[in-house]
């Protein structure tokens, strides 16, 4: 049994279908315990005041914001390697996911630096990676969207996240060297004693664990989605030709 | 290849090539942006090499949905991509020949455009320098953009969307360099990083354009 | 409720913000499977149809 059965699209279809349920389930239970112990049961921090809370959806969305592309970059080089139809749908499946993940980060990062910072936005290297991060979804998506040809359109926006993985990088670092940042250093390391405190850190967690859940969920039943269009498209030509 | 070179030349430079097209669209720009910032010379100074910079990068972008199209549209790419040179060759040609008609002529004009904006004295140098350094990197990721978007009917404002991000780096440090050229500062650091971007997007960027090119001859 | 001083405003619109978008794009998702999968289903029908019937 390996891994590689699951590229069967009617083997996925099977697995995804048992596993939705229970990922989209514990995706809830997730969120609702996190958000409820982190906005109810934690105190303010002593700097940033009731602020904080904002941790518990900023984090999360932006660690999937950028995990989401690499899972694209992932799923693009299954594709062109051993060509799996699942795997290319399930890069396009993501691509929507992130790119609100992105925004989600984004918009809330804007929310806490308004009364921390006293802007809304300012042009730091992490702000603007995102919002570059932002752009090479958008292309993404856009290409994927432009071309009628479902396996031209698979090769193609795989070469582009391929590329465009490595110009994002590039990007950061070029941003890093072209602005000196406002923004804290990670929220989260294996080094303890940078971490955020304890009383933050336990809920942040059960949030990102939902937050990934919800990632899973979402971009299974997304691939699911668009395999059953893949084959709506096929039955259609094969009704117009016979 | 150098004939391939020769020929996308000829095509540029004869009626209908679009060849000046960008230098004149570079023009424009600059004249526009004292209307939008106001006559103040001292403020122009400031942001005369990002506005170069700026207007650059738009004047290459202009040429690019030409770059593969109309050899799509009649054919000739299926012959290039059965010629005994590979496809990347093909890719690099283009890049160049574009380069040569939008790029290398930016370059040139841009010192005569600065004085307009009052950029000081001691910042031609290193404007030209970062766009003569630039400018290839700018045409070869067109390249790139180009031939992902080449299939399609409608491919130019998309073809925009998929290259300006991938132009960041190249902006970034490109206008890094003029800017502390201008300001008189050291320029070494950004310099070495613009050539290091544009090194490595000449040597690995004509294999991704060649792949997405084969992907859209299949 | 927890009492979230003068910072109130910013916590409950990032909040806010987060949810709508979260909601829009689950309920994108779940509308686009459904429908998706109801035309194929449809489609297959269509198909299982068309082979009983006898061609002429």
């Amino acid at each position: 049994m390996s891994l590689w059965e699951y590229a069967n699209p009617a083997r996925f279809m099977v697995l995804s279908a048992r596993i939705v349920p229970v990922s989209g389930g514990l995706a809830a239970l997730c969120l609702v315990v996190g958000l409820v112990w982190g906005f109810f049961l934690t105190p303010d921090d002593y700097r940033q005041g009731s602020t904080v809370k904002i941790i518990y959806l900023h984090v999360p969305a932006a660690m999937l914001a950028i995990n989401a592309w690499v899972m694209m970059l992932v799923a693009s080089l299954i594709w062109l390697i051993r060509r799996h139809h699942v795997s290319a749908l399930a890069a396009r499946a993501a691509g929507p996911v992130g790119i609100v993940m992105t925004l989600i980060a984004l918009v809330t990062g804007a929310f806490w630096g308004q009364p921390m910072w006293g802007t809304w936005w300012a042009w730091d290297p992490r702000l603007t990676s995102f919002l570059i991060l932002f752009l090479f979804y958008l292309g993404y998506i856009a290409l994927w969207a432009a071309i009628e040809d479902p396996d031209t359109a698979a090769d193609l926006t795989s070469i582009l996240c391929l590329v465009g993985s490595v110009f994002a990088v590039l990007s950061r670092y070029a941003v890093n060297f072209w602005n000196q940042g406002l923004h804290q250093g990670a929220s989260l390391s294996l080094d303890k004693e940078k971490n955020v405190a304890d009383v933050f850190y336990f809920p942040l967690l059960v949030c990102i664990a939902g937050f990934v859940l919800l990632f899973v969920t979402l971009v299974l039943v997304r691939t699911q989605t668009e395999i059953r269009a893949r084959r709506l498209h096929a039955l259609n030509l094969r009704a117009r030709m016979g | 290849m150098i004939r391939l070179v020769a020929r996308d030349l000829m095509l540029a430079v004869r009626a209908g090539g679009g060849f000046g097209l960008g230098v004149a669209f570079f023009l424009i720009v600059v004249t526009l942006v004292p209307f939008a910032m106001g006559p103040d010379t001292t403020r122009l100074s400031v942001i005369a090499p990002g506005v170069l910079w700026l207007g650059a990068l738009l004047a290459c972008l202009l040429s690019l949905d030409r770059m593969f199209a109309l050899d799509f549209e009649d054919g000739t790419l299926d012959l290039l991509a059965t010629a005994p040179i590979p496809l990347e060759g093909v890719v690099a040609a283009k890049a160049l020949a574009h380069w040569l008609t939008t790029g290398l002529p930016l370059t040139l004009v841009a010192p005569m455009l600065a004085v307009l904006l009052n950029l000081p004295a001691q910042g031609f140098t290193w404007l030209v320098v970062s766009l003569a350094l630039g400018t290839p990197a700018l045409s070869m990721i067109g390249a790139f953009g180009a031939a992902l978007t080449v299939g399609l009917k409608r491919g130019g404002l998309l073809l925009s969307l998929l290259v300006l991000p991938l132009y960041v780096p190249t902006l970034i440090f490109g206008a890094e360099v003029a800017r502390r050229g201008a300001e008189g500062m050291m320029v070494s650091t950004p310099l070495a990083l613009l050539a290091g971007v544009s090194g490595s997007v000449l040597a690995l960027l004509p294999f991704a354009a060649a792949g997405a090119l084969r992907v859209n001859l299949r | 409720m927890p009492d979230l001083g003068k910072y109130a405003v910013s916590v409950l619109s990032a909040y806010g913000a987060t949810f709508v978008l979260l909601a829009c794009l689950v309920i994108w998702t779940i509308w686009r499977a459904r429908r998706v999968a109801r035309r194929l289903a449809e489609a297959e029908l269509d198909m299982t149809n068309q082979r009983k019937r006898p061609r002429g």
